[in-house]
Formats: structure tokens, sequence, C-alpha cells
């Protein structure tokens, strides 16, 4: 990154809004909106307990060509209620991903990616909001038997909560230095630890410990990239090209558990020893 | 939270639609489509509660004698200052007239 003729004119894709980003990965021309803002698929339950909704949800989705392959990207709207994910929003992805597997079975190669920036579940809609996260787990574990279902977490919301489960189930994960992944946010756990085990306004703790370049190190994502348009368009269309033939990471359970088994939770964690431990270097 | 509605006398309507910004805090989503020759209809979802003045002053400066396009105009508000109203809407305006 010395290069300054390349820093100039680099685009960061952690700036760009959900549509915006869906916009930048598809191939030009070829971006049709699914449930568009002016089909007014809004939740029916924020105007009720006094909270504007918005007009999709706070998801985007389409479908389109990545590199002259079929695919089907959603994006999470991180700024519309913390990019909470709700009963619409959640049934727009599933519906999307179900669409793709449909595609799959009847010949055409759909594949998905899937732009997180979620705290989860969004609280105002409970149990419908969790049940929709469900079936997004249970659409992506379907269709990446077909094809690659690619997760993108760039930031700055990072991804917690029901939808790091959904990253988690995957075929393959990309974070950039921003990115944060886990299942509790920062304050849920300093709530209930204490804030001598985690100090959730300390974020270069917070960042070591769950950041993308930790989960990359320590193995749980496939992809660390710079906060770059073009470098993060190339990455997904390098794994589209070569997916590879690993078993997904929620099938090799008995080797996290097993890590997960020589942890001692008595002395304080820290970076260093959260990376040996997944690496596998540590009695 | 509250809903307030406005009219303003318009020319013929616009040729495309156009949805800017995002229900995000202290920002705005606007949403325009084409509506009927000679009016156009707003209608404000806001956050922020006993602001139809306010609403009203900034519309009236932007909108009365202007002959703007027809069109049905949707806000869904998250606490936007009245500068940043204004400038979604000439973002969104600007989109519409862009054949």
């Amino acid at each position: 990154m010395s290069d300054l003729n390349a820093l100039l004119h680099s685009r960061s894709f952690v700036e760009l809004g959900a549509r915006q980003r869906v916009a930048a990965l598809l191939d030009r021309g070829s971006l049709r909106e699914l449930l568009d803002p002016f089909a007014r698929i809004k939740s029916p339950w924020l105007e009720a307990q006094g909270i504007v909704a918005q007009a999709d949800d706070g998801v985007v989705v389409a479908k389109g060509t990545l590199g002259g392959r079929p695919a089907v990207v959603a994006a999470i709207e991180g700024n519309f209620q913390g990019g909470s994910l709700g009963e619409v929003g959640g049934a727009k992805i599933a519906g999307a991903l179900e669409l793709a597997a449909e595609d799959n079975r009847n010949g055409i190669p759909t594949c998905a990616v899937l732009l997180l920036e979620t705290g989860g579940v969004r609280l105002q809609e409970a149990n419908l909001g969790l049940a929709a996260i469900a079936e997004v787990q249970a659409a992506i574990v379907e269709l990446r038997q077909y094809q690659p279902v690619i997760g993108v977490v760039a930031g700055p919301v990072g991804c917690f909560g029901g939808m790091s489960i959904a990253a988690a189930l995957c075929s393959h994960l990309l974070v950039t230095r921003e990115a944060r992944l886990g299942l509790n946010g920062p304050q849920v756990i300093e709530q209930e630890a204490g804030l001598d085990e985690y100090d959730s306004r300390d974020r270069p703790f917070i960042w070591s410990l769950t950041g993308g370049e930790q989960r990359f190190a320590c193995g749980l994502v496939d992809a660390y990239v710079a906060d770059d348009v073009v470098a993060i368009h190339d990455r997904l269309l390098a794994i589209l090209e070569q997916p590879g033939e690993a078993l997904p990471r929620s099938r090799q359970y008995a080797r996290f558990l097993d890590l997960l088994g020589r942890y001692d939770a008595v002395p304080q964690a820290d970076a260093a020893a959260v990376r040996a431990l997944y690496q596998g270097d540590q009695a | 939270m509250e809903t307030l509605s406005f009219e303003f006398p318009a020319g013929q309507p616009a040729r495309q639609r156009a949805q800017v910004g995002c229900v995000g805090s202290g920002d705005l989503e606007v949403l325009l489509e084409p509506g009927p020759a000679g009016r156009l209809n707003i209608q404000v979802v806001t956050s922020v509660n006993g602001s139809a003045e306010r609403w009203r002053h900034l519309f009236e400066r932007m909108f009365a004698g202007a002959n703007p396009p027809a069109l049905n105009v949707d806000i869904h508000d998250f606490g936007a200052t009245p500068g940043v109203v204004r400038l979604r809407l000439e973002q969104a305006l600007e989109e519409v007239s862009n054949v």
C-alpha cells in the first residue's frame, strides 16, 4: 500500500450504503433489485412501537451476475436500526437464498453473497426476527451444497448475534480490518462479565479479540482484505473461480470442540493466547 | 412519531422515480414517484414530534412558486436537521430529472 497513486484512487467499501455496495459488486448493467423500496414491504411492527420504518426494511436484495456467473447479493444496511434483522428483512434474505437453491436444482448455478452489517435480531420483533434468522441459516446450509455462499463482513457495524452464526455457516467468509465478528457484542459481554473482564469502550482491546485480523489469524474466516471496492470484488471473483474442496467450517466442529476443550478460562484472555489456541500449538 | 401531509402546485409529472438516504440517526429516506399532473404531494413520517411548522417552512422555501415536477414524495425521517433534509431532497430531485 506504499503506492500513493493506488491509495489516492482506492474506493472504500465500508463507507458505502447497502444499495451502493450491491451495485459496486454486481456486473455493470446486470443488477435487478427484488422487493425494492417502492414495493414498500416494510416492518409492520416498528411503527406500532413509535419507530420510523424504512421502505426496504434495511435489506437490499438483487439478482445479477458476478464475473458472468448468475448471483444473488443481499446487503444489510447497518445504519438502519443498527442493521438489526426483523421479520421482513430476514424473510427477504431467506427467500432469496431459497430461490437460488431452486435455481440450482433447475440447472442454473446461482451463487450468493451476503453483505453482513448487523447486530443480530431486531429486539422489537423478538421471536419473529429469531425465526427469520433461523430460516436464513437453514437456507445458507441448503444453498452451499450447490454453490458458494460467501459472507462479507466489512464494517463498521460488524456481525453479531444470530447472524454471526449465519456468517459462520457460509461456505466462505471474507473480512476487512474494520470488521468485527462475535456472538455477543462488546456491551453485552461487559454487562454480563463486568468491566474488569471486558471494557466495551477499549476499542483496541475489542478489535484485538473480535476484529477481522484476529479472526483471520484464528482461522475463523477465510480471507482478510483491504477496505477497497476493487480488492473485495476481485477476491469474491477469485473464490467463485476456485471455491476449493474444503469441508465447511461448521462440519469441522470436532476439531474446534477439541481446541476449545483445552482452553483455560482462568487467566484473562488476550489476542496472542487466543490465536495460539486456535492454531492448535498450545497445550 | 408523527405523520404529516403537505401539498403544493406543480407542473408535469416527473419521468422516473428515485430513492435516496437511509432511516439512520440524523438522516432520512426520501422516495420520489411521478404523481398526477399539477400536484406535489408530500407525506412525512418523522421520529420528532411537534415539528410540523419546521417542515412546512422548509417545503415552502423549496417549492412555493418554483413549479416543481408533479411527484408523490414519501419521507421517513430519523431526526434529520433541515439542512440534511434539503440536501436529500435536492439529491432526489436531481436523480428524477436525470433521464
